[in-house]
């Protein structure tokens, strides 16, 4: 079985494609081109590496963390993607679109963001490679996410806020598309993660995978086994995707994505899109999608910003369809308390994302500890780190207000 | 069923070109959106482009985006549409509908082909779907006798300009700009390059659309295409006379027959 998508996009015949409008294919097509170019020359690749390891400080660590460890019963293993500069996996991908953009000559980018995570590492991408770089981001989150919207701002990009629809990160990839129809001479769209027409699923892929191959290597390196079972959360699925891809051919490891379960997939409020969706065509490919019977996207709920998206990359679709990956939903409460424990146990604050593949983690750590006792091996890549989340933090837990008053009864 | 190239043959026929006029089903409701076509009808569109309103509309600008929500929240449903179909399809011109593929596939594709030829519907303008991706859709069509209309762009190459009017039944779209829907001051001047392109691969009828809105417009149009295809114009008749239907019908009466004369470079 192969896991690689077909010549035109294609993950298992069916998954994925290019359902977009003819205006925009030239383009998808000489990106293709100057994709699979780029990553048969030797000199852009080692480029790449050279800005991830000098730039974004790559090889990111994997950590055992002891203590929670220890709490679980199996061994948990971190990939500390959190301490890449601006805080996440995504750096990755956008250093590699980006680098490309320049190899193709174009001058600008546009980006959609969600939360705004994406939009700050295209921000920053375009500030370091001297691009234009507009940004596309739901009105809605715009307000949420004031200080991110400030962060690009800083960092020299425009951020449009985007009104159509329910302002949100799927409107923003709409209107990002409409931007692109317009502007496809000169300007890139640096897609934020693993889903849309192809090329963008398996070229994002790429650009992430060193999330895994890293892994793999250190894994093997450092405890001289492959793990068990890995595990990462799924919104669009970048950060899976990149961690999944070393290990699809290690059969004996098991691949889990864990998919946002809002206030549980029984409420309706949700977005564990394979979990809970219909095959569909959302935003250029076909894979799961949160869809009424009539075919229109439903919004999607999930107390992650990034995890918010009624797709998913349409190579998920197929890891699911053909057996090799599971996709299972950690509802919102599960997730903070995983936020809760890992900040606890480990001092370590991660991104409300990363915190779905904690508490999907802590359910694989009780099984298989009780297969294999505390030497089975669980990596989880922890795509994120949390400053950004504290607002909801504080919320949902109740934070903010000092202890003063408890110290001294003490 | 007809297909919509007997309209175009007969406004050569007659020395001018075809005006195709596009509305959202459902906006400003279902039987709104009957009334409105059936005046465009009246008033001197030869072929009617039926939108399926959908969540996702990449393809198009505010004004149609606003129309497709106001029908979406309206509450309006596929088997809605089927029923414009019907309706516009027994004044007898030629009436496609213009959707997104989502909803097709999600109706199923052999089931909608089926229905939609059932309620007299000459064909599908489809802008999310090129035929190299689109081989589930042509099978139904061809199965149906249905026209199938697919887009060429400005950024088309000339061999993928050459697969799609291959493709095509009825007559080709083509996008007279680099964007999306919506009323432009001016026309561009990537569509007459354009239309000598597509021209030099088939002999089907050509309709040039993206940003006309005016008589002068539709007359310039008329001086190398075969159809002058008018979308955002027509939604902003209805959307500027929100609470006064006669009003907007009035509206939008003017402006059919303007365009009407403008496709007749009167």
């Amino acid at each position: 079985m192969t896991f690689e998508a077909d010549s035109r996009g294609y993950f298992g015949d069916t998954w994925g494609g290019r359902f977009m409008p003819e205006a925009l294919v030239a383009a998808l097509d000489e990106l293709t081109e100057a994709w699979q170019d780029a990553m048969a020359d030797e000199s852009f690749v080692s480029e790449f590496e050279r800005v991830l390891r000098d730039y974004a400080g790559t090889p990111s660590r994997l950590y055992h963390a002891e203590r929670l460890s220890q709490q679980v019963g199996a061994r948990i293993l971190l990939k500390r993607e959190d301490l890449n500069h601006t805080g996440a996996h995504k750096i990755r991908n956008v250093m590699g679109q980006a680098l490309l953009t320049k190899r193709m000559g174009k001058s600008r980018v546009i980006a959609e963001t969600g939360a705004g995570q994406h939009g700050v590492a295209s921000a920053t991408a375009a500030a370091w490679f001297d691009l234009d770089c507009t940004v596309y981001m739901g009105a809605v989150d715009t307000r949420r996410q004031a200080l991110n919207v400030a962060r690009m701002q800083l960092l020299g990009a425009k951020v449009v806020p985007v009104e159509s629809g329910s302002a949100t990160l799927k409107d923003a990839i709409n209107e990002a598309l409409r931007d692109w129809v317009a502007s496809v001479d000169h300007t890139a769209y640096l897609f934020g993660t693993a889903a849309g027409p192809h090329p963008f699923p398996s070229m994002v892929r790429d650009f992430c995978r060193g999330i895994g191959d890293e892994a793999r290597a250190q894994c093997l390196e450092q405890y001289g086994v492959l793990p068990d079972a890995i595990a990462a959360c799924v919104g669009g699925g970048s950060n899976a995707i990149g961690l999944f891809t070393a290990f699809l051919d290690d059969e004996s490891v098991e691949i889990h994505g864990f998919e946002p379960g809002g206030d549980g997939v029984e409420t309706g409020r949700h977005a564990a899109t394979i979990h809970a969706g219909e095959p569909g065509v959302l935003h250029g490919a076909r894979t799961y999608v949160l869809q009424d019977e009539d075919g229109q996207t439903i919004e999607s709920h999930s107390i992650s910003a990034g995890l918010d998206y009624p797709g998913v990359g349409p190579q998920h679709s197929w890891l699911a369809a053909s057996g090799r990956a599971t996709y299972t939903p950690v509802t919102d409460a599960e997730a903070m308390d995983a936020m809760a424990l890992l900040s606890r146990t480990e001092g370590i604050i991660p991104a409300i994302e990363s915190a779905h593949a904690v508490a999907g983690a802590l359910r694989l750590a009780e099984r298989l500890g009780a297969e294999k006792g505390p030497d089975a091996t669980i990596i989880v890549n922890l795509s994120g780190r949390g400053d950004k989340d504290m607002g909801t933090a504080i919320e949902w837990f109740g934070l903010g207000q000092a202890d003063a008053g408890e110290e001294q009864a003490r | 069923m007809t297909s919509s190239s007997t309209a175009f043959a007969k406004a050569r026929a007659e020395g001018r070109a075809a005006l195709v006029g596009y509305l959202p089903a459902g906006f400003p409701t279902v039987d709104g959106s009957i009334a409105a076509m059936r005046t465009m009808v009246e008033a001197g569109c030869d072929v009617i482009e039926i939108g399926l309103p959908y969540s996702d509309p990449v393809m198009d600008g505010p004004t149609i985006q606003t129309a497709a929500q106001q029908a979406l929240d309206g509450g309006t449903r596929t088997a809605d549409v089927l029923r414009v179909v019907e309706a516009v399809a027994a004044t007898g011109v030629p009436t496609l509908v213009m959707t997104y593929w989502n909803p097709i596939e999600r109706y199923g594709v052999e089931r909608w082909a089926s229905d939609f030829a059932a309620a007299g519907g000459a064909g599908m303008i489809t802008p999310d779907i090129t035929p190299d991706h689109g081989q589930e859709w042509i099978a139904a069509a061809d199965a149906h006798d249905l026209d199938k209309v697919f887009l060429v762009a400005p950024s088309s190459t000339d061999e993928r300009i050459a697969m799609t009017t291959a493709a095509c039944r009825g007559f080709v779209y083509a996008t007279a700009v680099m964007g999306v829907t919506g009323a432009r001051e001016s026309t561009s001047d990537l569509a007459g390059p354009l239309v000598a392109r597509t021209r030099a691969t088939t002999d089907l009828p050509i309709g040039v659309g993206l940003g006309v809105s005016t008589r002068a417009q539709a007359a310039e149009l008329a001086g190398y295409a075969d159809g002058v295809i008018v979308g955002s114009a027509f939604v902003r008749t209805l959307l500027d006379h929100p609470d006064d239907e006669a009003a907007g019908l009035a509206a939008l009466r003017a402006l059919t027959e303007d365009l009407a004369a403008g496709v007749r470079r009167a």
